[in-house]
């Protein structure tokens, strides 16, 4: 495009603009939420690869996760891990409509909607998760 | 009736100024943020300013640079959020100092800074040039078809009823956005909504090039839907709805070149 780069300017907020939540309104937290799910997204989906890795070395080494992966905090992990995904997943239905020019003046309320499903089904998972665990 | 009930007796009072800063016993502090060429960065000076119930931020920082200090540099000019040159941060959001009322705000300090993302000249002066070049490829419609009136008849000798375009160009959008503060290659919201508005009204404009440069990563598609722009415009021109109008003709011409119509 015909803009000038300046990355000159002491008042370019860098960054830190994405995280900064004061004076910002729902929209914003939807993309500093979204983005933050993202990060934690990329490394759990390193973190599960680093487990699964396991299983070549044997059967007692991925028991002994396995046993791990029962314990409370674990199991606390994976609703953290449910509650972004659900965040993540359900705002890209959002961003998807909306950034085609979709449902644009009620995308708030789009927001607000798919989030009160998304604790529904967190709440949901939970309750499973530590029935199971 | 009374004389004490009379309009007369009224109208015979002193008018009260409720924009005054001396006088009405309330104090307010602002912690307003100083730069000077050669600094290293901004940094936050307090002055304490007496606040009438109608006195506007923009009265205060005039007030404290005519009482005070003569040294503070602020941009403005019309008083009534036409001209958008006293766009700032007050309290970490965007807003024209002179339609922001302190007693609004609801605190005993306030924070005043120039807008943000912009190159700064000094305290709360920032160089517009930035904001301006975004417009060149664009252009940037004025006047609009006034939609006041819409069955009024047209007096002879107009053509049609017209109005200036909503965008008072102070900046604020830029300021706000998430994306402009990390990417200064971004097109921003201010162009873009001034492309919507001449694809939506063509007034004889090349909307088909307006589009075209538009259809950019670094233009319609680089916003990310926080939305902050929308928010902080203080004059309705909505360009997050603008920008998702422009992606959604961009998107309505992909699928329509797909299956061979023209759009």
């Amino acid at each position: 495009m015909t803009v000038r780069e300046d990355r000159t300017s002491p008042r370019r907020r860098g960054v830190y603009g994405w995280v900064d939540p004061r004076g910002r309104r729902l929209g914003h937290w939807a993309f500093i939420l979204n983005r933050l799910t993202g990060l934690g997204i990329l490394l759990y989906l390193g973190l599960h690869l680093v487990v699964l890795s396991m299983l070549a070395t044997g059967p007692n080494a991925w028991d002994n996760f396995v046993s791990l992966a029962l314990t409370p905090v674990f199991l606390a992990m994976d609703v953290v891990l449910i509650f972004g995904l659900l965040l993540h997943g359900l705002n890209g239905i959002r961003v998807t409509l909306v950034g085609f020019g979709l449902v644009v003046d009620r995308q708030k309320a789009l927001f607000v909607s798919l989030m009160v499903i998304g604790a529904i089904v967190l709440v949901v998972a939970s309750l499973h998760i530590f029935e199971v665990g | 009736m009374t004389a004490q009930e009379s309009p007369v007796t009224e109208q015979a009072q002193a008018p009260v100024d409720t924009h005054a800063t001396s006088g009405t016993g309330r104090h307010v502090r602002f912690r307003v943020s100083r730069f000077k060429q050669g600094d290293q960065r901004p940094h936050l000076q307090d002055y304490d300013v007496e606040i009438a119930p109608a006195t506007t931020v923009l009265d205060a920082l005039t007030a404290i640079r005519r009482d005070q200090d003569p040294t503070l540099l602020l941009r403005h000019s019309c008083f009534h959020a036409s001209c958008g040159t006293c766009g700032m941060r007050v309290n970490d959001k965007e807003a024209l100092a002179c339609v922001t009322e302190v007693s609004d705000l609801d605190c005993d300090t306030v924070k005043v800074e120039p807008i943000a993302n912009q190159r700064l000249v000094s305290d709360l002066v920032t160089d517009m040039i930035d904001f301006y070049d975004r417009f060149r490829a664009i252009g940037r419609p004025l006047l609009r078809q006034s939609e006041a009136f819409p069955d009024s008849e047209v007096a002879p000798g107009v053509e049609e009823h017209r109005r200036y375009e909503s965008c008072i160009e102070c900046g604020l959008c830029l300021s706000a956005c998430p994306i402009v503060a990390s990417d200064g290659r971004y097109l921003g919201p201010a162009a873009l909504a001034a492309a919507q508005r001449t694809v939506a009204e063509p007034r004889g404009g090349d909307t088909f090039s307006v589009l075209r440069l538009t259809d950019d990563a670094q233009a319609a598609w680089r916003c990310h839907l926080s939305f902050e722009c929308s928010e902080a415009c203080p004059s309705n021109v909505d360009p997050a709805g603008a920008i998702m109008f422009i992606r959604r003709k961009l998107a309505g011409q992909r699928v329509n070149s797909i299956f061979g119509r023209r759009s």
